[in-house]
């Protein structure tokens, strides 16, 4: 485990120094960005548009109590997204997608060895890389969340008032109450913090792949895992420390 | 030329390679000859530095690469072009981008036009001129053999390495592949450096063989010397080829022996 977390060390080290030319790194990271920002928008948008219709349908089904205002089904759906739903939700969500695609790309890389054919061309292969794919998880996935806060709250406006359990006037009023701005930048925290879990850790699982097609398989299945459970220490920590 | 001097390397306490000393000669195919397992992969690996050894220095013209500063290793690194057993192409990019990448990479300094001329002539130089805008999925392995060649090349390479170069092809392919490295090798004057277990392409090409066997450098010399070589694991590995064992008959029966055979069998056909 520590020997596992000093290669880890070890390996981004390797990805900062002797660095590719900007102009190389910039047109990887672009490439980069649009496989995990652009390529996931879809799946980014239909995950956090039905649950935030899901928890305005839940919390409205237990806010039975005639004394509570219909108000706070529209504030409790701002506050469960922007702190916890879209930043941990989504980035579990690109775990399974961008995690196991970077996985699997370095590991099929590594076993067909064309990161030996980088290496033997004097090219820093972990900065060819992995440095680019970091960089534009770090960039994309705040991206997404913010996407994904305001979808979900979408999601549950249409659910609340299409299915009739309250009004818009209420969802919307509950929505801008007790407005609190600090949550929005924790919750970029946050994405900022899971990016970099899932894309280091699946750049470290595929890029150091040994063995055939089972392994690299076996690669993208630990990197999602351990980019999971990454992600949910980090959120209790993240939440601990930083509200 | 590139000089190996008392190179170890051991995985988990098991030596792989045992104080092996060596020489390959500039202008010539060097090959590193031995059966599966007796650290031909391993050396070359340590060779290029994909690997590290345990012991022993790696020179190439009189340049220390094992254990040199960073600078002194990339610089020679890019003077080295590679072929490896399965041509480690990049499967999202063209043929063409594959042959361009390390142009693009090693020299900033050329315009892409003069990386469009020089990414044809490699092409051409190899004889897929027409399969530029191909992927790798969509050519067949003796293409991609070549296309790995043309790689090599581009950024005019001073050392060229190819780790079994014809693993996976038909006899007719293998010979075409091995005659395109001879030619090469003696058109730039270029240190060329084969590990093989293929006694084809030792007759092919061999001109200067060197035989590993468990992870010792039991013999080296010149095609026309290897037959007659008396060292026993030698001569159980070449004559357990069936054409090899024709070219003894012949050579015993005639003058000429290998050269006899090679010299008189033409291979016809694309790759």
């Amino acid at each position: 485990m520590l020997k596992t977390f000093g290669t880890f060390l070890i390996f981004l080290r390797g990805m900062v120094t002797r660095t590719e030319r900007f102009s190389v790194l910039w047109r990887r990271t672009i490439d980069e960005a649009m496989l995990i920002g652009v390529d996931s928008i879809l799946i980014v948008s239909i995950v956090s548009a039905f649950i935030g219709a899901v928890t305005c349908v839940q919390i409205a089904y237990n806010l039975t109590n005639p004394l509570i205002p219909q108000s706070t089904i529209g504030y409790m759906v701002r506050e469960m997204t922007i702190l916890e739903l879209a930043p941990t939700i989504t980035s579990i969500v690109l775990a399974g997608k961008v995690g196991s695609s970077i996985a699997g790309g370095l590991g099929t890389m590594r076993i067909t060895e064309q990161v030996s054919a980088l290496e033997v061309m004097g090219i820093n292969s972990t900065s060819y890389l992995v440095l680019p794919r970091i960089i534009a998880a770090l960039v994309m996935f705040p991206l997404l969340v913010i996407l994904a806060m305001a979808l979900s709250i979408l999601g549950g406006y249409l659910a609340g008032t299409l299915t009739g359990v309250m009004t818009a006037q209420a969802y919307i009023e509950g929505i801008r109450s007790e407005f609190i701005p600090y949550n929005i930048l924790f919750a970029l925290i946050k994405a900022v913090v899971f990016a970099f879990l899932v894309s280091g850790i699946s750049s470290f699982k595929g890029y150091f792949t040994t063995g055939g097609a089972l392994e690299v398989g076996a690669a993208s299945t630990g990197a999602v895992t351990n980019s999971i459970i990454a992600i949910l220490i980090a959120d209790f920590a993240l939440a601990a420390l930083l509200l | 030329m590139i000089e190996v001097s008392n190179i170890e390397k051991a995985f988990d306490g098991t030596p792989v390679l045992k104080g092996i000393s060596c020489v390959f000669e500039t202008g010539k195919c060097n090959l590193l000859l031995g059966g599966s397992g007796t650290g031909k992969s391993v050396l070359l690996q340590c060779i290029v530095g994909l690997m590290k050894p345990d012991i022993g220095s790696i020179t190439f013209d009189g340049t220390i690469f094992t254990n040199s500063k960073v600078d002194i290793r990339q610089e020679i690194r890019r003077k080295i072009g590679m072929l490896f057993q399965g041509s480690a192409l990049f499967d999202s990019m063209t043929v063409a981008q594959n042959v361009e990448f390390p142009l693009q990479m090693l020299t900033p300094e050329m315009s892409p036009a003069e990386r469009r001329d020089r990414v044809e002539f490699c092409l051409k130089r190899v004889g897929l001129e027409k399969a530029g805008d191909k992927m790798p999925a969509e050519i067949s392995g003796g293409m991609k053999k070549r296309v790995g060649i043309a790689r090599a090349i581009a950024p005019q390479c001073t050392y060229l390495f190819c780790d079994e170069p014809n693993s996976g092809l038909d006899p007719a392919t293998s010979i075409k592949i091995d005659e395109l490295i001879r030619e090469i090798t003696h058109e730039y004057g270029i240190t060329t450096v084969i590990v093989t277990h293929d006694m084809n392409s030792v007759i092919e090409i061999g001109e200067h063989i060197i035989f590993l066997h468990q992870g010792l450098k039991l013999w080296d010399g010149t095609k026309d010397e290897i037959l007659n070589a008396e060292v026993p694991e030698l001569k159980e590995f070449i004559f357990s080829s069936s054409l090899v064992r024709a070219a003894k008959k012949v050579d015993d029966e005639s003058e000429g022996g290998l050269a006899a055979i090679t010299d008189n069998v033409t291979y016809g056909g694309g790759i």
